[in-house]
């Protein structure tokens, strides 16, 4: 019997299971991301967080219920859910690297009044690159730029995977601000490993081991209890990264993918 | 100098054919990954229904034959468009089952041909200029050479500004790059898969109807004999890159022309330059993908 859907939940997960290249990286995953705020899905590497967001947006192969502002989605292709107002800033940025800045934006816009002023006023550095391409811009401009096209539409829900990964602190913070200012606004289901951003950010938490939600809380009782971060993370509150699990091999290699 | 001359812009003119056919191959498969074994009878087709259009209307003059180029477009795109629509939208990301029905197709659409047209070449009629030749540097050019450059200079033009300056060119060019990522921005990328089919059949039905006047015939066989030298010009240039394709069609083409005057082998010198570039820039001149 699965548990009802809170009411003020935008998303609801449930028995999610999720296959990259045929082999099981989510199994059977259940959690609800409120209606405000940003959701943190924390573990270690390989767990099957990234999978989790795209099994979400049906960009792997994967079965369960999906709703998503009362409306179930599971059964809808990844443009359609994306047009119910779902924006994705993915791991590794994924931007077009032949495209410039400007086009990489225009490309992302859905309405007729994209939010532009909201994301020169964010990243004016952008502004500045309009015309730069974006395979040429460095890792933290190509992050605000990935950010920057989630920002572009009044979207209803943002799927944040990694975005602080292989920054600098400087550029870390920027990002960091940036999503604390858009979580005003939008909720946010957040994958970070980098657990002082979860700090700075996240009011809840879902935590992931082995393909499976493990722990769901407030982030502030997991952040504030070392023996929890120790038990779940794998690493002291002290560390910013979580250990890697021994539990998924198999979906360490599809996050690494 | 005037054998140079003369091989170069010939060379020029064979190209030309080349890359209308080699263009759309490029396009689909760099957006989609689509080998498409039946774009042969794109052209083909657009071929025919170009002579039925000016055997009706007088072969003989500029606006029919303006029009037979508009009437060829049209067949070619609308039958890739029913192709992709009908055949293939279903089997993206399984290329095998790709392969097998693009060449079923092909096979079948030649019998279908020779069933309506019969086996045999049907000789066509072109406006005059077109059988003229015009002095450049001492060498006599056949006039339609310089016809057939002119069309594949403004498809590539025209197919450029599509891809620079509107919203479905911006899809395309980034869906060549990253295509999950494109529908990921909420953005339905199966109408820029139709679309480029559609591009791509009409850049082939305009060939068709230009290489049945290179030939001086029309006949069921027209698209699969210019497809071969398509693939290895698209695969040359670089899978999926239209500039890559539009280079490729000028240097094997010419590199032809000036094989077979001298050696008589420039099917063979074709073929070499093939392996050479698979072997040593397996990704071809401009490509992405190899």
């Amino acid at each position: 019997m699965n548990a009802p859907a809170p009411s003020d939940s935008i998303l609801t997960v449930r028995n999610l299971s999720a296959k990259v290249a045929g082999q099981q990286v989510v199994e059977d995953v259940s959690f609800d991301v409120p209606a405000t705020g940003v959701t943190a899905l924390l573990g270690r590497n390989g767990v099957g967080k990234t999978s989790t967001i795209k099994g979400i947006l049906g960009l792997i192969e994967r079965k369960g219920e999906l709703t998503f502002a009362g409306e179930r989605i599971e059964r809808l292709r990844t443009h359609k859910i994306v047009q119910r107002g779902i924006g994705y800033v993915p791991e590794d940025r994924e931007v077009f690297s032949k495209l410039s800045v400007a086009e990489n934006l225009r490309l992302a816009e859905r309405t007729s009044k994209p939010r532009r002023e909201l994301v020169d006023n964010l990243f004016p550095d952008l502004v500045e690159r309009a015309a730069q391409k974006a395979g040429t811009l460095s890792g933290g401009q190509q992050q605000m730029l990935s950010l920057g096209r989630a920002l572009i539409n009044e979207n209803r829900l943002l799927l944040v995977d990694e975005p602080t990964k292989g920054l600098a602190p400087i550029i870390v913070s920027q990002v960091a601000d940036a999503l604390a200012e858009a979580a005003k606004t939008v909720p946010i289901l957040l994958v970070e490993q980098n657990l002082q951003v979860v700090r700075q950010l996240a009011e809840d938490v879902i935590v992931l081991d082995g393909g499976r939600v493990v722990y769901t809380g407030k982030a502030k009782t997991l952040l504030d209890d070392e023996t929890l971060i120790h038990r779940f993370l794998g690493v002291s509150g002290g560390d910013s990264h979580p250990a890697p699990s021994v539990a998924s091999a198999t979906s360490a290699q599809e996050e690494r993918a | 100098m005037s054998t140079i001359v003369l091989l170069l812009i010939t060379g020029l003119g064979l190209g030309a054919l080349y890359f209308l056919v080699a263009s759309g191959l490029s396009l689909i498969y760099g957006l989609m990954d689509v080998l498409n074994f039946a774009h042969g009878s794109f052209l083909t087709l657009g071929a025919f229904a170009g002579w039925e259009f000016a055997r009706r209307f007088g072969a003989d003059s500029w606006g029919t034959f303006l029009l037979s180029l508009l009437v060829g477009a049209a067949v070619g795109a609308i039958f890739a468009v029913l192709t992709e629509l009908l055949l293939i939208r279903k089997l993206y990301e399984r290329l095998i089952e790709q392969v097998l029905v693009t060449v079923g197709l092909a096979l079948a659409t030649v019998a279908l041909f020779e069933g309506i047209w019969g086996q045999d070449p049907i000789y066509l009629t072109a406006p005059a200029w077109m059988g003229g030749q015009t002095n450049v540097l001492g060498a006599s050019i056949p006039n339609d050479r310089f016809l057939y450059i002119a069309a594949a200079v403004i498809v590539l033009i025209a197919i450029v500004l599509f891809l620079k300056f509107t919203r479905f060119g911006l899809i395309i060019r980034a869906g060549v790059e990253n295509r999950s990522m494109v529908t990921a921005l909420g953005i339905d990328v199966r109408s820029a898969f139709t679309l480029v089919f559609a591009i791509g059949g009409a850049a082939a039905g305009i060939g068709g109807v230009l290489a049945s006047h290179y030939n001086g015939y029309v006949s069921p066989y027209i698209g699969g004999s210019l497809l071969i030298f398509a693939f290895i010009v698209t695969v040359i240039g670089g899978l999926g890159s239209l500039s890559g394709a539009a280079i490729a069609s000028a240097v094997v083409a010419v590199l032809q022309q000036f094989a077979n005057y001298h050696w008589g082998i420039g099917d063979l010198v074709v073929v070499l330059l093939l392996a050479a570039v698979l072997l040593l820039r397996p990704s071809g001149l401009l490509g992405s993908k190899a």
